[in-house]
């Protein structure tokens, strides 16, 4: 028997540690998204520079989207800190052994892509912009009619797409006194499921002007060119398709990462295996296995290989559930991490 | 150049608390939070049965994870003893470093910057023993340089029995228990 009492009584910390709550799991999240628009965004602007029809893109728009979502995660962050007056901080050091310090300024640049590659698309998504501040189509003509731009540009997002994601993943991967996170594989699971997300944010938004002529002023095109992630024109049924069919295999991706993590944690040492409880059995299993799994990964799946093959029709349930999977998987990981905690090898056997 | 530690004797240490409430009033602790505290450990089956009480609090580690994760270089390694300190005005409240303590030893401050122990760097410096290790009623602390082979502190590890806590974390702790 061993039994271990404490007078410790520290708000936040006691009597399981959960110093973070919905504010870190919800940056993770649209960070996720924000990574997997910019990969997809990347990805078409390097079709566009080998010349292919840009109506067969899905995703040129996206950066307008991404940059706003970012500003939500980013509030959501700010919100996190207790000492937020010092905020400022972060950007007068570099601190190279911080994955946040690394994180931060990384956010920095992907801040500066997201705004270039929303303004060469703004002056045409926004028409009363484009005519009120007609340099914006000069900028936007700098990039757009050089393919070498559009490449290095398309370049820059995807990198900084994939470093972000697996970014996300990162900063809770280093924390050793977590053995929930203490798996190289969360940094890939965050990628693919912020892919995932980032692909289903696309397909809602782009359902919600569906066949409607776009608003062309002030407030309603400002509106219209964040929800058009696929361009003013709509895109080609088969470009609709192959978003879906790209979300289909980030999904499948996502059920290997996360079988590998738990093969990874039920293979290492007692704290490991005491951490994999949580999800497994623990008080974090139904929101695992239910939602994060079953709704956000297994059924979309199911359902999206039904549209697919024609037998149902397309909705944007699927994606739906995607994201609540997405952030649900988030909030698992956040707050089952944070009640992990490692166990003495001096009290195994008692 | 010292570095600082921290022995204390577990088979002297009654629990009484006396460090716990030093420490509060010494560095002016927030009500309702603490730097230090008491655990207590009870193994085996009755009639078998061995208690360790032990007086907790930032272990000073040699390898801190707190100070390699804090993004602004809040937390760091003072040169004065190699100290584990937090510089509250460049401290954002993110709580990394709370994250990463695997002996939870860290706090929110009611102010918003993160607070923990500081072996009362202040006292030290005027020669005096951090406030927990001056009240002890039974003389179970000893506080001294780890790097001077004639101190008292390695005199303590060099002839008794003594342990960690989680050496399995990798982190080197400053404070070492006698069994």
């Amino acid at each position: 028997m061993l039994e271990v009492t404490s007078t410790r009584h520290n708000a936040l910390i006691d009597p399981s540690l959960h110093v973070w709550s919905w504010e870190i799991p919800l940056y993770l999240f649209v960070g996720g998204i924000v990574a997997g628009m910019m990969v997809l965004a990347g990805l078409a602007m390097l079709r566009l520079a080998r010349g292919d029809d840009p109506r067969n893109f899905f995703s040129m728009q996206a950066p307008l989207l991404g940059f706003v979502l970012m500003n939500i995660g980013m509030l959501a962050l700010l919100l996190d800190l207790t000492h937020r007056l010092y905020v400022w901080r972060i950007f007068t050091t570099f601190q190279v052994s911080s994955p946040m310090a690394w994180g931060s300024w990384v956010l920095i640049v992907v801040y500066g892509v997201l705004m270039v590659s929303a303004l060469i698309r703004l002056p045409d998504a926004w028409p009363w912009l484009g005519r009120e501040v007609p340099v914006l189509h000069k900028l936007s003509d700098a990039v757009v009619t050089r393919p070498a731009r559009v490449a290095a540009l398309g370049w820059a997002n995807l990198v900084l797409g994939v470093s972000l994601g697996i970014y996300t993943g990162i900063l809770l991967n280093t924390m050793v006194a977590r053995p929930l996170w203490n798996s190289a594989i969360l940094g890939p699971l965050f990628l693919v499921s912020g892919l995932s997300a980032g692909a289903a944010v696309m397909h809602i938004t782009a359902s919600l002007l569906q066949g409607r002529p776009a608003p062309q002023g002030m407030i309603g095109g400002a509106f219209s060119a964040l929800l058009q992630p696929m361009g003013s024109q709509h895109p080609e049924k088969k470009t609709a398709h192959s978003l879906v069919r790209y979300d289909q295999v980030f999904l499948v991706t996502e059920l290997v990462f996360i079988g590998l993590f738990i093969i990874n944690l039920h293979t290492s040492s007692a704290s490991h295996l005491s951490a994999a409880a949580l999800i497994m059995s623990g008080p974090y299993a139904l929101p695992f296995w239910g939602v994060v799994v079953g709704l956000g990964v297994l059924l979309p799946l199911a359902w999206q290989g039904l549209e697919l093959s024609h037998r149902v029709a397309h909705t944007v349930l699927p994606a739906m559930l995607v994201l609540v999977g997405g952030f649900t998987l988030r909030w698992v990981m956040v707050n089952a991490g944070q009640m992990s905690h490692i166990v003495p090898i001096a009290s195994l056997g008692q | 150049m010292s570095r600082l530690g921290m022995v204390i004797d577990t088979r002297k240490c009654v629990g009484c608390q006396d460090c716990v409430v030093a420490c509060q009033t010494e560095n002016d602790v927030p009500q309702g939070f603490c730097r230090d505290w008491i655990t207590t450990e009870v193994r085996g089956t009755f009639p078998q049965l061995t208690m360790e009480i032990r007086s907790e609090r930032c272990n000073h580690c040699d390898n801190p994870p707190c100070v390699s994760c804090c993004p602004t270089g809040a937390s760091h390694v003072e040169a004065f003893g190699k100290v584990v300190l937090v510089t509250a005005n460049k401290c954002i409240g993110c709580k990394a470093c709370i994250a990463a303590c695997p002996y939870d030893a860290r706090y929110v401050h009611p102010e918003g910057y993160i607070d923990k122990c500081t072996f009362c760097l202040h006292r030290v410096k005027e020669g005096k023993d951090p406030a927990c290790v001056s009240v002890c009623p039974t003389h179970c602390m000893h506080f001294g340089d780890l790097d001077d082979p004639k101190s008292a502190v390695n005199e303590l590890l060099r002839t008794r029995r003594h342990h960690t806590l989680l050496p399995e974390a990798g982190t080197r702790p400053r404070i070492f228990y006698l069994s």
